[in-house]
């Protein structure tokens, strides 16, 4: 039984969408005597694909009865928002085809890719939200045009793991992964594991914004072709801020402040669990983002100047941090020093917060029919302080072609249809993945999905400093995670922030 | 008295290869060839794996690296020494260890003693016991973590519930409770596999020992700590030894709760983390052999005030 076998396939699936509570999947995934990593995959996708507790147990509890012959029926509740959203801008005024989520964009490059037909990609796909959903559609169309197969591994949900995962196939050369997901701090240093695409995607890489594509250069060679682009923004509650008398979003630290404290007074009385402001504060890769987010909107810095120097040590990175630990347990829960994306989105969408921070992929599944909160869901850039410009970390996700590949050529044809302008338009209506090709970004059928697009637009792109430090990264941003989860568990951010700085800085050599 | 040993010798050495050996060499020798495939199998999976990482830990040996790492001398060693998140994983871990093997302990030789007397419905007992074991740790973590959930988890609900406590604790969140949190996790795993150690242990007592006691008017308690626990313990040693040094090497549950939390970092996760994460090979092997001595230390310890021999 491994990870590639059929039936772990169709249970994953299940799993994804929501169709098996956590309970059945565990049920089954021993009952198939599946390994460690593949189960912790299986209950990666549970929590990534119903959709919070309420809606796993809805699903569940209809499928019940007939639990294998579910598909359709528990695919139409995700469906159901983007074929009604479909019927109304047809006939667009920037051109861009309206898609559903059964009905992925034609496989253009069928004719070049089916002279590889009956070859097998192993590609490591989505698990988070709707992502692995959409792989499988994708997928899909793509095998019954080109003949081609697609084995869909799904990927570590932790970045830190996934990272690791990685590290060991391309170490060992090995040839059971072709096209993987890069998440956009690894081109420097997985450049030497991956195939040189400068060539193969010349016309294809002047379509992309040019700094992500920079970003994937490394020495004159194109090494991963961009699939998404994330940033961090703030997503809020407009019934509870009505509510409470709020008329805008917070625009500052002191206001989200003010109106968090204002509604978890006031939503405790009947709800005490109700947790205020949520993010990503256990000590992985999005606490980094979180606190980069932190430091660079209140003056405190972005990490590390042009030079390498670390310039995590200052006052006003100080003071911001130890603001942060004072959140914790009054307007955000105590158990968000523990939470990651997916933790803080069913907080949220639960209806047990009224803040989070998170990125476009949460636009989706809290606005979806099947989303407790739908239809009081607002989003805004991340608050600043007074007088600092709104910023937003810069993540975002490549499809790379490994050079251990044996199938290098029908990898890159599949490449080339995932991160086509139609398939990013596709994935930007079912699934609100940020388009990486500007012309897409300007569809009326993706404004009209992912309507946070336009005020976004201003909001300051920082990057962490992967370019800088290459493979030393990692080694970096642990030694900073760690440090603000220390000082957001209760430390003193004056002590622990020097400390860390001078890890830091020996990480980076 | 020196030409006699010459003597000796001179006639020793023609007589060798004429010598019949006797049963008790013949044995031997047959037992070294039985023995040699065993030998070369642990040369092959454990000596050489521990060369090649006291090797790296000498070089700046990088992971996915194509060009091969350099000798360093004790550059790894001397960092070592100074390192303190390695000093701070190996507290987190020694805590850890105390805590769960007493109370595994404790509660296995607890459970030992009720599933070894006779009731009805001993037989599913014995086999619902092993439920925890049977669960892979990943899972079972995983599981944990929900249940101790700080908006969600059954734990504080039935916590509120009952009034034991006032409102929603962050289990493993807090500083404070992640160690006791994460160690009832083990606790519950692994003490069905304590008691197991312990009942097999049980069942070699032959109850005529106890007949005797009960004549000669011990009581229960008596025979307790007179009887059953001095016999117990060869079982005790091995249940000890196998539990501490399991704990001491702990991975799948921290990482899994915690992921690389700086004050619930334990040694493997710690060598894990440089050697996979930073893909530093050489200074990860470096801690490897630091956690090689650690364990060391302990089982050193275990056997000499256990007197391990005797048992």
């Amino acid at each position: 039984m491994t990870i590639h076998d059929r039936r772990y396939q169709d249970l994953y699936r299940a799993a994804l969408s929501g169709r098996l509570s956590r309970r059945d999947v565990l049920r089954r995934a021993t009952a198939l005597g599946l390994s460690m990593p593949a189960v912790a995959a299986l209950l990666a996708a549970c929590g990534g694909g119903g959709g919070g507790s309420e809606a796993t147990s809805t699903t569940s509890g209809g499928a019940a009865t007939t639990p294998t012959t579910a598909a359709t029926p528990a695919e139409s509740p995700a469906a159901s928002p983007t074929t009604s959203a479909a019927a109304t801008p047809s006939g667009s005024p920037t051109g861009g085809a309206t898609y559903t989520l059964e009905t992925p964009p034609e496989v253009f490059n069928a004719d070049a890719a089916s002279q590889y037909s009956g070859q097998t990609i192993t590609y490591y796909g989505d698990t988070v939200g709707i992502g692995g959903e959409l792989d499988q559609q994708l997928a899909r169309a793509f095998t019954e045009a080109t003949g081609i197969n697609i084995n869909i591994v799904p990927k570590p949900q932790s970045s830190t793991e996934n990272y690791a995962t990685y590290l060991r196939l391309f170490q060992a050369q090995s040839p059971d992964m072709d096209v993987m997901m890069i998440d956009v701090i690894w081109p420097g240093a997985f450049a030497q594991h991956l195939l040189d695409l400068t060539d193969a995607f010349r016309e294809e890489a002047a379509q992309h914004y040019e700094t992500i594509i920079q970003n994937n250069t490394v020495d004159g060679k194109l090494v991963a072709i961009p699939w998404f682009a994330d940033f961090g923004m703030l997503y809020y509650r407009t019934d509870l801020l009505d509510k409470y008398g709020f008329s805008n979003p917070p625009a500052t630290w002191d206001e989200l402040e003010e109106m968090a404290r204002t509604i978890v007074e006031g939503e405790q009385a009947s709800n005490p669990n109700f947790g205020g402001f949520v993010f990503q504060g256990n000590a992985y890769e999005g606490l980094t983002c979180n606190a980069l987010e932190w430091l660079a909107s209140t003056g405190g810095g972005t990490l590390m100047d042009e030079q390498g120097n670390i310039t995590i040590n200052n006052p006003e990175a100080i003071a911001m941090l130890n603001r942060v630990r004072g959140w914790i347990g009054t307007i955000c829960p105590r158990g968000v020093t523990s939470y990651q994306e997916e933790d803080s989105r069913n907080v949220f969408q639960g209806g047990n917060a009224a803040f989070l921070r998170n990125w476009p992929y949460v636009y989706a599944l809290a606005t979806g029919e099947d989303s407790p909160i739908k239809g009081n869901v607002g989003v805004a850039p991340i608050p600043a302080a007074e007088g600092q410009d709104h910023v937003g970390t810069v993540g975002g996700w490549q499809l790379a072609v490994s050079r251990y590949s044996r199938v290098p050529e029908a990898s890159i044809e599949f490449v080339r249809y995932m991160t086509s302008p139609q398939v990013q338009s596709y994935r930007a209506q079912v699934g609100s993945f940020v388009p990486t090709i500007p012309s897409v970004a300007g569809e009326a059928a993706v404004l009209e999905k992912m309507p946070f697009l336009e005020p976004m637009q201003e909001v300051v792109r920082v990057t962490r400093p992967s370019t800088q430090t290459g493979e030393r990264y990692n080694q970096v941003s642990t030694a900073f995670f760690q440090g603000v989860n220390a000082i957001l568990n209760g430390q003193d951010a004056a002590q622990v922030v020097p400390q860390t700085a001078q890890q830091m800085q020996r990480a980076a050599g | 008295m020196g030409g006699t040993a010459v003597e000796e010798k001179e006639l020793a050495v023609p007589k060798r290869p004429r010598r019949v050996l006797d049963l008790a060499e013949r044995q031997r020798r047959l037992a070294w060839i039985l023995l040699l495939p065993t030998v070369a199998v642990v040369a092959a999976v454990a000596l050489v794996p521990l060369g090649q990482t006291i090797y790296y830990s000498f070089t700046n040996e990088r992971l996915g690296s194509l060009t091969p790492g350099e000798w360093v001398g004790l550059e790894n060693y001397r960092f070592l020494v100074q390192d303190t998140t390695f000093r701070s994983a190996i507290w987190v871990t020694v805590k850890f260890t105390v805590i769960t093997v007493v109370f595994e302990f404790i509660l296995g030789l607890l459970i030992a003693l009720v599933v070894n007397s006779n009731f009805p419905g001993r037989g599913p007992m014995r086999a619902a016991m092993l439920v925890p074991w049977a669960i892979p740790t990943v899972i079972s973590a995983q599981m944990w973590k929900w249940m101790y959930h700080d908006v969600y988890g059954v734990i504080n609900d039935l916590l509120v519930r009952l009034h034991i406590i006032d409102h929603n604790v962050a289990w493993f969140s807090q500083p404070s409770t992640s160690l006791f949190a994460i160690a009832s996790v083990d606790i519950w795993k692994t003490t069905p596999f304590v008691a197991l150690l312990l009942l097999a242990g049980l069942q070699v007592i032959p109850t005529d020992v106890y007949e005797a006691a009960t004549v000669d008017g011990a009581s229960k308690v008596q025979q307790f700590f007179r009887i059953t626990l001095p016999l117990l313990r060869p079982a005790i040693v091995v249940t000890l030894i196998f539990r501490t040094l399991d704990a001491l090497r702990v991975f799948d549950v921290f990482y899994v709760v915690f992921g690389t939390r700086l004050d619930t970092q334990t040694m493997a996760i710690y060598a894990q983390q440089n050697i996979v994460a930073f893909a530093d090979v050489g200074y990860g092997s470096a801690i490897s052999l630091g956690i090689f001595v650690i364990i060391g230390i302990f089982v050193v310890a275990y056997v000499t005030t256990l007197k391990v021999e005797q048992a």
